[in-house]
């Protein structure tokens, strides 16, 4: 026996293919929809991994630092540093801003961090690591820069020393690593105005600018222009060491907030991202609706086309379930040409999208058997109508 | 008489029931020997297209008895459990359209109906292209129907009604679009292979141009059969 199907297709192939194409780049949109979700989760994840941390101390009540800003006071590490079971501890600032590169703003994360502690750029692509304490700078290849390069943060110029590779915020905006002093200033720093502004309201203050406490003035004054506050720490756990049980104890005794990784792998993805991934889903029911509505509406149209050849195969003996296995291999065989289209129009447009894109195989095999039961349910209308057909219709009753 | 062929005694179809019954056959008897052809004339609405359905086994009768080659089809309200197999080794269909399949070629038109019947797909080729030969269109067996000109693609349709080597073949209105010469080519040929290959050909036709040819006609009228010597019994 020849395959009915494959006949038909071949004969009518052109506009078979062309309905491929059309189908293939909605499935395409639809595995890119899921690459970006599956990107931002992998972001997320690339950033807790980078950090190098196991636990992320931040301030009380707070879901900080990447989902809620949190401040703590920058001698916080220290005392963490005593606590039995920690390793290291360090400072770190996170601001989400704009970068100057040249005539051009570039919206970025920049980090300040210590050299040499958690927090630190793991792997850099180009360059080393920030060695000087002020003015240098390790950028993520997605910013734009290049080694050499001049980058303005507020008032500083920074040179760029290093890249690294996927060093995103949970918004998708790549990082700029600068030291921590650098960064708390850049943060906290207020402008010349503003800083004057308030040194004259504290001059202006009687009880703060006492003609018989010489000295007090400025002390005051220097201290509040001076900056002592920080995001969060991070902290490495020792050797063997449990991070739960050494989160616990700083969530005790140091009226901090503290999380693990895998409950700040909780707030990122299922908290930060969970609207995402509903609206992506969202995105994701409509475009299978469609698809379903295309593939039926064409090999219901195209059955349509067929029903005087069905009603002749039907005169001269062909089974209904011969029938039916035409129109199902058919709607089939219009779903693994839209896949074939989709995954590949997927595969050479992702890397253009702005944030990353994450083809995953198991999403794309997920993508291929819900093509094929859409597909297999939308030929049932058509199937319905040409097995209803009378043979008697060939004889021209 | 010789073999079996074509056999209708008594035949009755009622469509309906109670005062909405119609009795579209009332009396249908009728006997086409193997190698013969025969005509089958009525006005409209005297039964004929529900003569040929009965025939080609897509409905069954109220009542009486059908054999087809030695097979009994229909019996007084009995029938042939699979009626679609009966359809596809027992009755060569013929249209006034060819009604070929647009999505195969000429010979897999022709092949489709031995490889309905479970025959491998080379055997049914080079029994399709025997056939074609024999009704000279061997050479278009690699074309497409729409390639074809209409007489040739009557003669694949042709064909396709002897593939299976049935006791029987319908022809429905075969010439209607035809034009004389044509239309008496074709009646030349159905005569040619109803000798051939043995088998019992009924023409429903209202074509005054091939009336002549027959040698037996039925005329139907009011659902009742009425057989009459035709002038091509000389
Ligand atoms: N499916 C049907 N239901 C009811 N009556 C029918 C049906 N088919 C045909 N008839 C009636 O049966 C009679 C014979 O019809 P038909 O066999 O089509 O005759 P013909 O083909 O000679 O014109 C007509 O009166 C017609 O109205
Ligand atoms: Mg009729």
């Amino acid at each position: 026996m020849i395959s009915l199907a494959g006949r038909d297709i071949l004969h009518s192939w052109s506009r078979f293919v062309l309905t491929g194409v059309g189908l293939g780049l909605l499935i395409g949109v639809t595995l890119t929809m899921a690459g970006v979700y599956r990107g931002m989760v992998d972001d997320a994840r690339a950033l807790l991994n980078n950090s190098g941390a196991d636990i992320w101390v931040v301030q009380q009540d707070t879901q900080g630092p990447y989902a809620e800003s949190s401040s703590i006071h920058d001698d916080v590490y220290r005392t963490l540093r005593a606590l039995p079971g920690v390793s290291r501890a360090a400072s770190v600032t996170y601001l989400t801003m704009q970068v100057r590169r040249g005539d051009t703003d570039v919206r970025a994360m920049v980090v300040g961090f210590e050299p040499g502690q958690p927090g630190e750029p793991g792997y850099l692509v180009a360059g080393r690591q920030i060695t000087r304490s002020h003015y240098e700078a390790v950028a993520d290849v997605k910013t734009g820069f290049r080694l050499g390069d001049t980058l303005r943060i507020r008032r500083h110029d920074y040179r760029v020393v290093g890249l690294t590779r996927r060093m995103v915020s949970s918004g998708g905006d790549p990082m700029v690593f600068i030291p921590l002093k650098d960064a708390q200033e850049a943060q906290f720093l207020k402008d010349n105005d503003a800083i004057l502004g308030e040194r004259a309201r504290t001059a202006a203050n009687p009880a703060l600018n006492r003609p018989g406490v010489p000295g007090l003035l400025e002390a005051l004054q220097a201290s509040q222009t001076a900056n002592r506050s920080v995001n969060a720490v991070l902290v490495q756990v020792a050797p063997g060491g449990e991070p739960e049980r050494v989160a616990r104890e700083i969530r005790r005794w140091k009226h901090l907030q503290a999380y693990t990784r895998p409950q700040m792998e909780e707030i990122l993805v299922s908290k930060l991202i969970a609207t995402s991934a509903r609206q992506i889903g969202m995105f994701l029911v409509i475009l299978a609706i469609v698809s379903a509505a295309i593939v039926a509406f064409i090999i219901y149209t195209m059955t349509l086309g067929k029903i005087r050849e069905i009603a002749v195969l039907k005169l001269i003996g062909t089974r209904n379930r011969t029938i039916a296995g035409m129109i199902l291999q058919q709607a089939l065989g219009l779903g693994l040409i839209g896949f074939m289209v989709g995954k590949t129009a997927a595969t050479v447009w992702a890397p253009f999208f702005p944030k990353y894109v994450l083809l995953e195989p198991g999403d794309a095999a997920r993508g291929l058997l819900v093509v094929m039961v859409i597909c297999a349910l939308a030929s049932t209308l058509a199937i319905r109508v040409a097995l209803r057909v009378d043979p008697a219709t060939a004889m021209g009753a | 008489m010789e073999g079996f062929g074509i056999h209708i005694e008594g035949l009755r179809k009622r469509y309906g029931e109670g005062s909405a019954a119609v009795d579209a056959l009332k009396d249908v008897n009728m006997t086409v020997a193997p190698g013969e052809v025969v005509g089958l004339i009525g006005p409209s609405g005297s039964g004929k297209s529900t003569l040929l359905k009965c025939l080609g086994a897509v409905i069954e009768p109220t009542a009486g008895r059908m054999t087809l080659g030695d097979e009994l089809i229909f019996d007084d309200g009995w029938k042939i459990p699979d009626l679609r197999a009966v359809r596809r080794d027992r009755i060569g269909f013929i249209f006034q359209a060819p009604y070929l399949i647009p999505f195969l070629d000429v010979i897999d038109n022709v092949a489709l109906l031995p490889m309905l019947a479970g025959q491998p797909n080379d055997v049914a080729r080079r029994r399709a292209r025997d056939l074609l030969e024999v009704l000279d269109v061997g050479h278009r067996a690699g074309a497409r129907p729409s390639q074809l000109s209409g007489g040739e693609q009557q003669r694949v349709a042709i064909a396709r009604a002897l593939a299976n080597q049935p006791p029987v073949i319908l022809a429905d209105e075969p010439t209607a679009p035809l034009d004389s010469e044509r239309a008496l080519g074709v009646v030349r040929i159905l005569n040619e292979m109803a000798g051939q290959f043995r088998t019992a050909i009924i023409v429903v036709t209202h074509d005054e141009k091939i009336i002549p040819t027959f040698k037996r006609i039925y005329h139907i009228r009011d659902g009742q059969t009425f057989e009459e010597k035709g002038l091509g019994a000389g």
